[in-house]
């Protein structure tokens, strides 16, 4: 293997960056007491309620953690079908 | 005198919060304070053999509760230091034996004669960590930069910053530097990073630390390894010093270079 790629170019992240990464979901789940099931089940509900009112495009929505210092952010992210979208199905 | 309490603890056992105590104590103590440290992990304790100090335990922390005796009659002289002293736990006790009302009357009795109270919780969240913390005016959090370690240090910072005790002061010990620079653990800004707090000190794994348990002489008082330094030096912190950390080396360009050299000829 060429020089410059062994010094820069790793194949696998490093396992310290593994474990912080790991690490920084586990946290964010124990932080807000939502287990990655439970967020399965907020997001059927959320798609549910929504969609109840307004076309919404089911298989975009994503429900995630974002993580600030010391606080958990529930992100629902939840795209509208657009008409074009309706008129085209 | 109006002494201080800190509290050392983890969540996780075997992180080294024993051994942190009385090296912490140690350290405060050589520079001049008055200190006393408690054993607070009733039913399971080994500050005593820590400090050399286990054949010379007359009465324990149940005794002062239950009034077998009075709390200068159970603290235990230090062999080296004048001024400092061990409250040890009762080992045949469980931990139901003392409430967190019981800890903060003896702290607070202690409080009158020392500078620095040092409390050993047990590991875990339940009774004995509660009654650990109650008295505390810090608390200080000891974690590996290991998986299970931090996890657990991020359940006690919120347990503590939630019952008002904080903020917490955060110690990693057992850092492998050389696995850090191999990029196999984490680097110390990666756990603060991951736990949102402040950092008081790094202690560098060290086999000085296992020798020093076997003859009961905690490193702080012995020769000048790095971890005693580095105990040294969060005491120092502690006292309002502005002591930098130790440099430990955390991966540089050159130890990369070093690290290509020698697994240049190894097959993949």
């Amino acid at each position: 293997m060429n020089v410059l790629e062994r010094l820069f170019h790793r194949q696998e992240p490093p396992s310290s960056q593994v474990a912080q990464e790991r690490l920084r979901l586990v946290l964010a789940h124990d932080r807000a007491n939502i287990s990655p099931g439970l967020l399965d089940i907020l997001k059927d509900e959320i798609i549910g309620v929504i969609s109840r009112h307004v076309p919404i495009d089911a298989a975009g929505v994503q429900v995630t953690f974002t993580q600030g210092a010391r606080e958990s952010r529930l992100v629902a992210d939840i795209p509208l079908q657009t008409q074009r979208k309706r008129r085209g199905q | 005198m109006a002494g201080k309490v800190l509290t050392v603890t983890s969540g996780k056992g075997g992180v080294g919060k024993t051994t942190v105590t009385a090296n912490l104590g140690g350290a405060l103590a050589l520079r001049g304070q008055k200190v006393v440290v408690i054993d607070a992990d009733i039913g399971l304790r080994n500050l005593d053999v820590m400090m050399g100090l286990e054949n010379r335990i007359v009465y324990d922390l149940v005794d002062v509760i239950e009034g077998r005796c009075r709390l200068r009659q159970a603290l235990v002289r230090d062999k080296r230091l004048s001024e400092f002293y061990l409250l040890p736990a009762a080992q045949t006790r469980d931990k139901t034996a003392v409430n967190p009302e019981d800890m903060v009357r003896v702290c607070d009795e202690l409080r009158e004669s020392f500078d620095f109270l040092l409390v050993d919780s047990p590991a875990g969240i339940e009774q004995g960590f509660r009654v650990a913390v109650a008295p505390a005016d810090m608390v200080l959090v000891v974690t590996n930069p290991e998986m299970a370690a931090v996890r657990d240090a991020d359940r006690i910072i919120g347990l503590v910053e939630a019952s008002e005790k904080g903020p917490v002061q955060l110690i990693i010990n057992r850092l492998k530097p050389a696995m850090v620079r191999r990029g196999e653990m984490m680097d110390t800004a990666a756990v603060v990073e991951l736990l949102a707090v402040e950092l008081l000190g790094i202690i560098p794994d060290d086999e000085a630390i296992i020798t020093a348990t076997n003859t009961g002489r905690p490193v702080v008082f012995s020769d000048n390894t790095l971890s005693s330094r580095a105990f040294h030096n969060i005491a120092r912190r502690l006292l309002g010093e502005d002591v930098p950390f130790l440099p430990l080396r955390e991966a540089g360009f050159f130890d990369r270079i070093k690290r290509f050299m020698r697994t240049e000829g190894e097959q993949r």
